[in-house]
């Protein structure tokens, strides 16, 4: 895209890319077996028998890889969406600082150093 | 005598905050300079003593899912229970709610030509309960009825920053005509900047940050000039719950807004927060 070119909201949200109607199309079977993860008995069951619980949600196979790789890139490449995500990551004991440290190949140390480094970025140091 | 806008409360709504509640971290180093931010808003709460509140959030995964998702939904039931997330933070307390108010809004607002979905069963989740823990942080029940409203800034299209002001500016004729005599506090949580997904995940804007704190009292329109997708571009992918301050702003009314306090910190988890108390001038 020419840099002079105001990029149109449809570039964005590929470029971003941000949980639109085609991510969410492709992404429905993980994101609903990832809400039912609200319920204890469902992470219970998921954590008891993987494979069996993926199927009964008929994850597609992209899906289901990326689930078995605990990759997350692949998850959200596969249309999860990262606030039903957050759910399955949960049953693995996984925070928002290490999903943040899995998806930008950092250790989560330098993740959270990079987290503290915005504080640097603030124009008049307000409180920061 | 009538119904009163007492004043405006926003406040970032992060699940981390639930979790340096529980363990009582408010004091160390790396809470404090958040936790700071709310003597000022309780002990204003402890003098004007609002009775209902009128709360604009965004559901994460708990009432709502990908099968129905509405744009905006207005609460309408007698009471809203949190419950389990699924990812280890306590179920909260109940809110008791306000029909007649909830109903009333809802008839305004569709009468306003704003086609919203009323909900009368309705699990509100951390991004009510937080803010209601910092605000009241030894209540034994709430002290403060709620009406939610929710707004969708999970499945794209979103509501554009310009519509979420003018849902809240219809909100604010609708309180304008409640026959109540009840105190309002209006409630816009989630925020500043933040991005949780993705290669960009980590990402914050400390200068977008400002511009929207700078701007939400005296200009708030100035807030509007960006499409859903660029504030996405500005404020990381869930920064893009400045949303429900907007709409919370608009609420307070068209008039002027005093800006009785205003905290910012980074980071709070992966998040730049803050916390601004406004009241009308």
């Amino acid at each position: 895209m020419p840099e002079d070119t105001e990029p149109s909201d449809t570039a964005l949200r590929k470029a971003i890319p941000l949980f639109d109607g085609d991510l969410a199309t492709r992404g429905y079977a993980l994101n609903a077996m990832c809400f039912s993860f609200n319920e204890e008995a469902n992470r219970m069951a998921f954590l008891a028998d993987e494979e069996a619980y993926c199927a009964r949600f008929h994850l597609t196979a992209e899906q289901r890889k990326a689930v078995a790789d605990r990759d997350v890139l692949a998850m959200l490449e596969a249309g999860g969406n990262v606030y039903y995500l957050a759910k399955l990551a949960g049953i693995f004991g996984l925070g928002v600082q290490d999903l943040g440290a899995l998806q930008t190949g950092m250790s989560v140390d330098a993740f959270k150093a990079m987290l503290a480094g915005w504080a640097s970025h603030v124009p008049h140091k307000e409180n920061a | 005598m009538m119904a009163r806008i007492v004043g405006g409360y926003f406040t970032s709504h992060v699940p981390g905050i639930g979790g340096a509640i529980v363990r009582g971290d408010q004091d160390t180093p790396y809470w404090k300079p958040f936790f700071d931010g709310f003597p000022p808003i309780r002990q204003w709460l402890a003098a004007e003593k609002p009775d209902v509140a009128v709360v604009f959030s965004n559901d994460h995964g708990l009432n709502f899912f990908l099968d129905k998702m509405p744009t905006f939904a207005v609460g309408a039931a007698p009471s809203y229970d949190n419950a389990d997330e699924g990812w280890g933070l306590p179920v909260y307390k109940s809110f008791a709610g306000h029909p007649a108010l909830s109903w009333h809004l809802i008839d305004s607002l569709v009468r306003d030509e704003f086609d919203i979905t009323t909900c009368q069963t309705m699990l509100v989740d951390h991004a009510v309960s937080i803010p209601f823990e910092l605000a009241w942080p030894d209540a034994p029940s709430w002290p403060i009825k709620l009406v939610p409203i929710s707004i969708n800034t999970v499945q794209y299209p979103l509501p554009s920053p310009k519509r979420c002001l003018a849902l809240g500016r219809a909100v604010h004729r609708a309180l304008q005509t409640w026959s109540g005599a009840e105190r309002i506090l209006i409630c816009g949580t989630g925020g500043l900047s933040h991005q949780l997904d993705g290669p960009r995940a980590g990402f914050m804007n400390p200068e977008y940050d400002l511009f929207c704190l700078d701007n939400l009292a005296a200009n708030p329109e100035a807030l509007t000039n960006h499409t859903p997708e660029q504030v996405a571009q500005l404020a990381g992918t869930q920064g893009v719950e400045i949303l429900n301050w907007i709409a919370a702003r608009g609420a307070m009314g068209e008039g002027r807004c005093r800006q009785v306090s205003r905290n910012y910190h980074i980071p709070i988890s992966n998040t730049a927060a803050a916390t601004v108390l406004l009241q009308p001038a």
